[in-house]
């Protein structure tokens, strides 16, 4: 572990709270920026964030251009920053941000610090919803997991979830829990689904089914848990109201993702509603000047490569506002959205800022549509309208950032919506 | 034969731990057997955390004196045991016309139980006090002594001062059979025969089946189920009282309450059942829950939910606590239904008075060991915000868990004290490691890991 910080008021120029793919970018770029007071906290024993335990191919590939296993794109991310010259404090947890004073409260094993920061970046990642808060009924066994739980079990901890398990939701995600149940060596009984098909790539559903024969239930819903003190069976539910009972001792709530936004809520940032993250801009910065936020806290969720891309799009902002904070321009439209559409991000328009990271504004439908069209309108103008490649729920999809120039400071709120 | 103990208590719920304390405090030989594998796992870790005065109770029964009393007495030890209480007030909400003509009702009944600080509110006082409830309300009362109180802290407190001042905790000892023999109970448990003097039954859902077993056949529970869902702590801002409904003859209703944890509870169903052991929830009962939820205050609905859960209310066909002390050595305290935590310390009391008309013979310890019982409050300072203890121990300053702040220096102490815990559902109760918002998805693993190290046990 770095020296941790001593003093009760250190001050530093930028403090990252999530040293995850993000938040460990954006270190690496305020170095190549020569911004060099750069502290990146984060409450797990090693930086990295979730690709630390998801030990399977698939990261790096915008980034870094090249396909990764989790821990070992973690692990490059975190000694690029340490070599751009940031410090990584580990082990130590933010419990609060005051967003007026641009202050943080640290919990340590070296003490309890308060930290000053010219700006202040949450990078904290966000959570699957848990089986308690998709109100899942039924009794509180042991053997009900998150894919987070599941794979922190089995690559940290050595341990197995059990011998049969029954994954619910079918994106991404869960396919990447499979994968860590098959290492594990627990069978699949089957991967459940309310929706009517799954939400990840088709090489993937068909792959992962025809190499570990499991059934894919769809439109099915989970009525309750069985078990007294293990997990002893799920109940199911099909379209047509038959009920059944999937024999199984462990569970898997995959995805339906939540931003990790209690720190954000805490400072008092203006929370965008669709995404539950805080709201920003296309420098990535919030409501509150000198506060940015970067990674999946903001899209919940996109790939670990997207996140990280923010981390290295975010670093221009704040070398400008760290240059002129005083002259930071913060009144901002919100940009709204209207139809089938769970989210848009960024969702903040300041007068100035022109482009967002990668050139890109990530939209999340809440339905299936196929080709579907676009248009963002302010007032009686419209501003874009295009056709995106898909439009499936859970799965972010890029538009283009170029009628961000058109946005006039002093019009109504834009609106994105779905054309029919 | 073994030793012959003083008093046997059945049960180490609230009531068993309270009264099986009282007595190890008058230098009794007193053993507690528990059927669990631990304390308080019983009703008294599922229920709705209100610390009552008893406004409610009805006037003349054994209920509404010890409710009042045990009130008092949780104040009055608290220095002792540290355990937390919030006097936040409960507002009672009337809704409708019938509800608002019943609250002098309210009021006079809860004269009658010698409690008179009740006051009326207009409806715009009441908006004025709880600005987020939902559009509809006509008026209601005040009743500034009601409360919250920390069910897990309250139990956990009292095994502990049973233990370390001398009395003998067997924990997976459900009783299973009794005899009595040469002037004393012979108690047959799940691990091994147990013989005592007096035998106190404070067996909750089981309490009518212990008093079968001891020859006696007084009365007989009725599980009432009662489901409960948990708010996210970014709710908490939004209340500041207890919500109360106007209550019917069957039950309180469902009420909205922040919890010490700060968190903000809505529940409780109450269904009756035959099932003792029908803790789980239904898609119905969790329903009806966001459906009041959403009239009483729309706005925590859209909070997200960190658990649901439900616990049993040991009711019997009395309208009354089933308490008797019988010439064979035998005190009775079953039916302790909807308010045994607010009236577990009065319920001990009574039975050290009883217990010493009878003459059995006490002496109050000359120096008992105190033991404080860590904070889980928000409403204190907790061990992660505390600089001087992690200065002294780093152990305080290492959070395992992010949701509830749970430092290793908890789990540790929680895991290795006298009464430890030995399942993550115990280390749940004695820290809150794992109750919170993410449920295990950052810290699952590793706090699973270090439970099954320290107590021994395997757990998937
Ligand atoms: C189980 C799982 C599997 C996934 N699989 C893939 C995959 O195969 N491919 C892919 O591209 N993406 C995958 N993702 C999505 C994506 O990788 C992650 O969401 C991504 O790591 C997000 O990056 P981030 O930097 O925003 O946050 P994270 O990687 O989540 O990092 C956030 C960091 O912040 C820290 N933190 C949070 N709060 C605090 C606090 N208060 N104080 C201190 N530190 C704090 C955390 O400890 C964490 O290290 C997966 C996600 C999950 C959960
Ligand atoms: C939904 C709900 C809401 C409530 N709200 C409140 C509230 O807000 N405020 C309040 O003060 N009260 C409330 N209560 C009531 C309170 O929870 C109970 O009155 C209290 O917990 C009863 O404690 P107990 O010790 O009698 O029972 P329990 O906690 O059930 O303890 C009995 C113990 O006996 C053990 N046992 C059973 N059989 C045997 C055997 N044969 N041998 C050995 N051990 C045995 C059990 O394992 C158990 O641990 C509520 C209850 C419910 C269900």
């Amino acid at each position: 572990m770095p020296d941790l910080p001593q003093p009760t008021d250190e001050d530093v120029d930028v403090v990252i709270i999530g040293a995850g793919p993000a938040g460990l970018t954006l270190a690496h770029a305020l170095g190549e920026l020569n911004i060099e007071n750069v502290l990146v906290i984060d409450r797990d024993t090693q930086p990295g964030g979730v690709p630390r335990y998801s030990d399977h191919h698939g990261y790096g590939l915008r980034d870094l251009r090249q396909p990764l296993r989790g821990p070992i794109y973690a692990g490059h991310l975190a000694l690029r920053a340490v070599k751009g010259g940031a410090r990584i404090m580990t082990e130590a947890t933010v419990t609060d941000i005051n967003a007026t004073k641009r202050t943080i409260e640290v919990t340590a094993p070296s003490g309890r610090v308060t930290i000053k920061a010219k700006v202040i970046v949450i990078a904290t990642g966000c959570r699957e919803r848990p089986r308690a808060a998709r109100l899942v009924p039924g009794t509180r066994p042991a053997g009900v997991f998150t894919t987070g739980w599941l794979q922190r079990l089995v690559h940290l901890q050595h341990g197995s979830p059990g011998k049969r398990a029954v994954i619910v939701g079918a994106e991404h995600v869960s396919y990447s829990a499979v994968l860590t149940l098959r290492h594990a060596k627990c069978s699949i009984v089957a991967m459940v689904t309310e929706r009517s098909r799954h939400d990840s790539f088709t090489a993937f559903n068909i792959g992962a089914r025809a190499r570990w024969r499991f059934p894919l239930l769809t439109q099915t819903t989970v009525t309750g848990i069985l078990g007294d003190h293990q997990v002893a069976g799920v109940q199911i539910q099909d379209a047509k109201g038959r009920m059944k009972v999937l024999d199984c001792d462990n569970v898997i709530f995959t995805g339906d993702w939540i931003s990790e936004n209690e720190l954000a809520r805490r400072a008092g940032l203006v929370i965008d509603p669709g995404t539950g993250g805080p709201a920003v801009d296309a420098r990535l910065a919030t409501s509150a000047p000198g506060i940015f936020a970067i990674g999946n806290v903001l899209h919940p969720a996109a790939t670990a490569d997207i996140c990280a891309l923010d981390g290295a799009h975010a670093a221009a902002g704040i070398a400008d506002y760290l240059g002129a904070p005083g002259s930071w321009p913060t009144r901002s439209l919100r940009l709204r959205t209207e139809g089938p559409i769970d989210w848009v991000s960024p969702n903040l328009l300041p007068p100035t800022a022109r482009t967002a990271a990668r050139g890109k504004v990530l939209v999340q439908f809440n339905e299936r549509r196929r080709l579907p069209r676009l248009e963002i309108v302010q007032g009686g103008a419209r501003l874009w309208s295009g056709y995106v490649p898909w439009g499936i729920p859970t799965r972010p999809v890029p538009i283009s950032d170029s009628w961000l120039a058109a946005v006039s400071a002093t019009g109504p709120d834009p609106i994105l919506r779905v054309l029919p | 034969m073994e030793q012959t103990f003083d008093v046997a208590v059945i049960g180490g719920g609230a009531v068993g731990c309270a009264i099986a304390s009282a007595l190890v405090r008058e230098s009794l030989q007193v053993v507690l057997l528990e059927a669990a594998v631990d304390v308080g796992a019983g009703t008294s870790k599922a229920n709705t955390a209100i610390w009552h005065t008893g406004f409610d109770a009805k006037p003349g029964t054994l209920e509404a004196r010890l409710v009042a009393r045990g009130h008092h007495l949780l104040t009055e030890r608290q220095a002792d045991f540290g355990w937390p209480l919030e006097r936040t007030g409960a507002l009672l909400v009337a809704w409708d016309a019938d509800q608002l003509s019943r609250l002098d009702s309210i009021i006079a009944n809860a004269q009658a139980n010698g409690y008179s600080k009740v006051e009326v509110k207009s409806a715009s006082q009441v908006y004025e006090l709880e600005p987020n409830l939902g559009a509809g309300a006509l008026g209601g009362l005040l009743v500034p002594d009601e409360g919250l109180l920390d069910p897990w802290s309250i139990v956990i407190a009292l095994a502990t001062d049973f233990v370390v001042n001398g009395g003998t905790l067997r924990r997976k000892a459900a009783v299973t059979g009794a005899k009595r023999a040469a002037g004393a109970h012979e108690l047959q448990t799940s691990t091994g025969s147990v013989r005592a003097t007096w035998v106190i039954n404070a067996a909750g859902l089981n309490s009518d089946v212990v008093d079968r077993l001891l020859g006696h056949d007084g009365f007989t529970i009725i599980p009432r189920r009662g489901q409960l869902i948990v708010f996210d702590k970014l709710a908490r801002q939004l209340i500041t009282h207890v919500i109360l409904p106007v209550p019917t003859a069957t039950t309180k209703g469902v009420l909205v309450s922040p919890t010490v944890y700060g968190n903000v509870l809505l529940g409780p169903t109450a269904e009756d059942l035959i099932d003792k052991s029908a803790t789980g929830t239904t898609a119905e009962g969790l329903a009806t829950l966001l459906a009041k939820g959403r009239a009483i205050m729309p706005s925590l609905i859209a909070e997200e939910v960190t658990a649901t859960y439900s616990g049993l209310r040991a009711a019997s066909e009395h309208s009354d606590y089933c308490y008797d002390a019988f010439p064979d050595q035998y005190v009775r305290v079953g039916g302790i239904r909807s308010t045994g935590i607010s009236s577990a310390l009065a319920i001990a009391e009574h039975v050290v008075a009883d217990l010493r008309e009878r003459g059995v013979k006490m002496a109050g310890l000359a120096a008992p060991t105190t033991v404080q019982i860590p904070n889980l409050a928000e409403s204190r300072m907790r061990p992660y915000q505390d600089a001087a203890r992690i200065a002294a121990d780093p152990a305080y300053g290492r959070v395992l868990c992010l949701c509830e702040r749970v430092s290793l220096g908890e789990v540790r102490d929680a895991l290795t004290s006298p009464v430890p815990a030995s399942d993550l559902d115990g280390l749940r109760r004695r820290t809150r490691a794992l109750a919170g918002r993410c449920q295990g998805f950052h810290c699952g693993a590793m706090i699973t890991e270090m439970t099954s190290a320290w107590s021994g046990h395997s757990h998937a």
